[in-house]
């Protein structure tokens, strides 16, 4: 894994079609910053696909520039250009006569790569997309889950080990809950290698999630806003925009945030061996109880404290916590689910300290008013 | 043995027994002398012989004109060629066997033989394996052959490693096609001096000999029917794997 991602830039690039009028992309002008995610989101048929697939020439553009890395991509011959682009679409378009490893080998194979290079490069990619290579090397697509074909249509575009990938909805054809995963697994493999990765969808919400930039498209490809999630969110440039980023963007904009970001609260708190009468409550209504390994269990009230004789098994189980690395949107989850305040947990299971609805919504507000 | 596996050797075993049954028939009892003349293990094999030639020949023609015509049909600069091809094939094949093979004889004067029978046999048993080319070349997922173009294969890559080999079962179903028809209309090599199965047919008519006669139709019956199931082979052993 050696490539990082390079810069794209894309200067008054026009796609006409003969005998339409109106152009498919109109002056798109756009530099997508190395190593970064860059998410085109829009509404169907607004040219989002169209520009993507410019980049890798799949579509040729009427005019303007394209430079992959500061290189012309349209002196490029176009074969050679899509051998260092990973490409990965909706449905993964894998060959359905070709075993999972053929289908992830075909790049190396077409750079010439020796066969024992290419194997082991294929059972590395199959790890990197956690699936087994002795399990699933010799498989035949269709004898695989949704969500793993996907895996492998990621895997297969990385193979070559592209400085760039363009993603064209690839994880638009499966369930929400596995499209959570892939999604999380591609947030992962990015913290890994830095690529640049264009990536198209309709999903507003995995925009946010994916990208560390947005680019919001409307009709013929005009790019609407251009900035980071967290800018598009508490500030939509225009109504287009604001309908796209939809209800609820305060809650999105949670998603954004983590839970290492806030101050957190402390609670009282006592090991589970500790005798009830030395716990001092102070002003606290509430103690918590923690194991022997300082990972939270319990929560005691006050006038329950001061009739039990042991903390053990005393007061209610702690149902709910989140971790440093949780999003403020699930910690209010888990506060709703606590009734008022969650226990925050280190990376041990330890515990770090409490958010409270009160700090999730002075951030909130926060936002607002620097926005 | 599976239900499948059944079906598969039935056909094989049931031609074996007919041909076997009606061969034991004819040389179980006595033959005179004229029967004799043609009923004997030379001028069989020498039918065989003719008969299998003109279906090799034809299925080979076939082959070699149908498959690269289909293909270039479904190639997005010569896509106006499809109707055509097919419109010309559809004549081939609507027209008469018997007609079509005359006509070329008469026209080309040649004295007759293989090649004369195999030239119009080929252009009526052309249409299955154009048409299922073309369009096993079509049915082919689009975003497949997108999704090769976007990963760097060329035209040509895709066309030979994808768009074909997903195409084969339809192309193979279309040769077993025209497989049978070519083994069909090889019976009428005999007007053009081809020989083959047609000749014990015709001859046993013509002279009513029962035993010529039928001895004629149950080898062609047979040997179309062999040459069926070997297609059914065929198919089962090259199409792609994993498709199915």
């Amino acid at each position: 894994m050696a490539e990082k991602g390079i810069e794209i830039r894309l200067d008054h690039v026009t796609k006409r079609y003969a005998g339409q009028k109106a152009a498919a992309v109109d002056d798109f002008s756009m530099v997508v910053p190395a190593g970064e995610i860059v998410v085109f989101v829009g509404p169907s048929g607004c040219g989002k696909t169209t520009t993507m697939r410019m980049i890798n020439r799949l579509i040729e553009p009427t005019s303007g520039t394209i430079t992959i890395g500061g290189e012309d991509a349209l002196r490029i011959d176009p074969d050679d250009l899509r051998r260092r682009v990973g490409y990965a679409i909706q449905q993964a378009g894998l060959f359905p006569h070709f075993t999972v490893a053929q289908n992830i080998g075909i790049v190396p194979g077409l750079l010439g790569w020796a066969k024992k290079k290419t194997s082991d490069r294929v059972d590395e990619m199959m790890d990197l997309v956690g699936l087994d290579p002795g399990e699933f090397a010799g498989r035949f697509p269709r004898q695989l889950s949704g969500g793993q074909q996907q895996r492998v249509g990621v895997a297969r575009a990385l193979a070559a080990d592209p400085p760039v990938l363009l993603m064209d909805e690839p994880f638009g054809a499966v369930d929400p809950i596995t499209r959570g995963h892939l999604q999380d697994e591609l947030l992962r493999l990015q913290n890994e290698l830095h690529k640049t990765i264009v990536f198209v969808t309709h999903d507003f919400d995995e925009a946010v999630k994916l990208g560390d930039r947005i680019a919001v498209l409307g009709d013929r490809s005009t790019i609407l806003q251009y900035d980071t999630p967290d800018a598009i969110l508490a500030n939509p440039a225009d109504d287009t925009v604001a309908g796209f980023v939809g209800a609820g963007a305060s809650l999105k904009a949670l998603t954004l945030m983590r839970v290492r970001d806030v101050e957190l609260g402390q609670a009282v708190t006592a090991r589970s061996d500790a005798a009830p009468s030395t716990v001092d409550l102070g002003d606290e209504k509430w103690l918590l109880v923690l194991d022997q390994r300082d990972r939270p269990s319990r929560w005691v009230q006050l006038n329950e404290l001061r009739r039990v004789t042991s903390l053990a098994g005393a007061g209610r189980p702690v149902q709910d916590s989140v971790t440093l690395q949780s999003t403020l949107r699930d910690a209010l989850e888990a506060i709703v689910n606590e009734g008022g305040r969650a226990v925050v947990t280190g990376g041990r299971g330890e515990y770090v300290g409490t958010v409270d609805l009160a700090t999730v919504t002075d951030v909130v507000q926060q936002r607002r008013a620097n926005s | 043995m599976t239900a499948g596996r059944i079906r598969f050797w039935a056909q094989p075993v049931a031609v074996l027994l007919i041909v076997g049954g009606v061969l034991a028939w004819v040389f179980g009892g006595e033959l005179t002398a004229t029967e004799k003349s043609t009923l004997n293990a030379t001028s069989l094999l020498t039918a065989l012989r003719d008969h299998l030639a003109m279906t090799v020949v034809v299925t080979a023609i076939v082959v070699v004109v149908a498959v690269p015509a289909g293909i270039v049909a479904t190639r997005p600069w010569a896509r106006f060629l499809a109707p055509v091809f097919l419109a010309v094939a559809n004549v081939g094949q609507a027209a008469p066997a018997l007609g079509v093979l005359v006509l070329w004889f008469l026209i080309t004067g040649a004295s007759g033989g293989l090649w004369v029978a195999a030239l119009p046999l080929a252009f009526y048993s052309l249409l299955p394996v154009l048409r299922n080319t073309i369009v096993g070349i079509q049915q082919v997922d689009p975003s497949l052959v997108d999704a090769g173009r976007g990963i760097g294969m060329s035209a040509s890559g895709v066309l030979w490693r994808v768009e074909f080999p997903l195409a084969t079962p339809l192309i193979l179903a279309g040769l077993r096609t025209s497989l049978v028809l070519a083994v069909g209309t090889a019976t009428f090599g005999l007007f053009v001096n081809a020989g083959g199965f047609g000749l014990l047919i015709d001859t046993g008519y013509k002279l009513s000999l029962t035993k010529v006669l039928v001895t004629g139709s149950a080898l062609a019956a047979g040997l179309a029917l062999l040459v069926d199931w070997a297609g059914a082979v065929i198919e089962q052993r090259f199409g792609p794997k994993g498709v199915v």
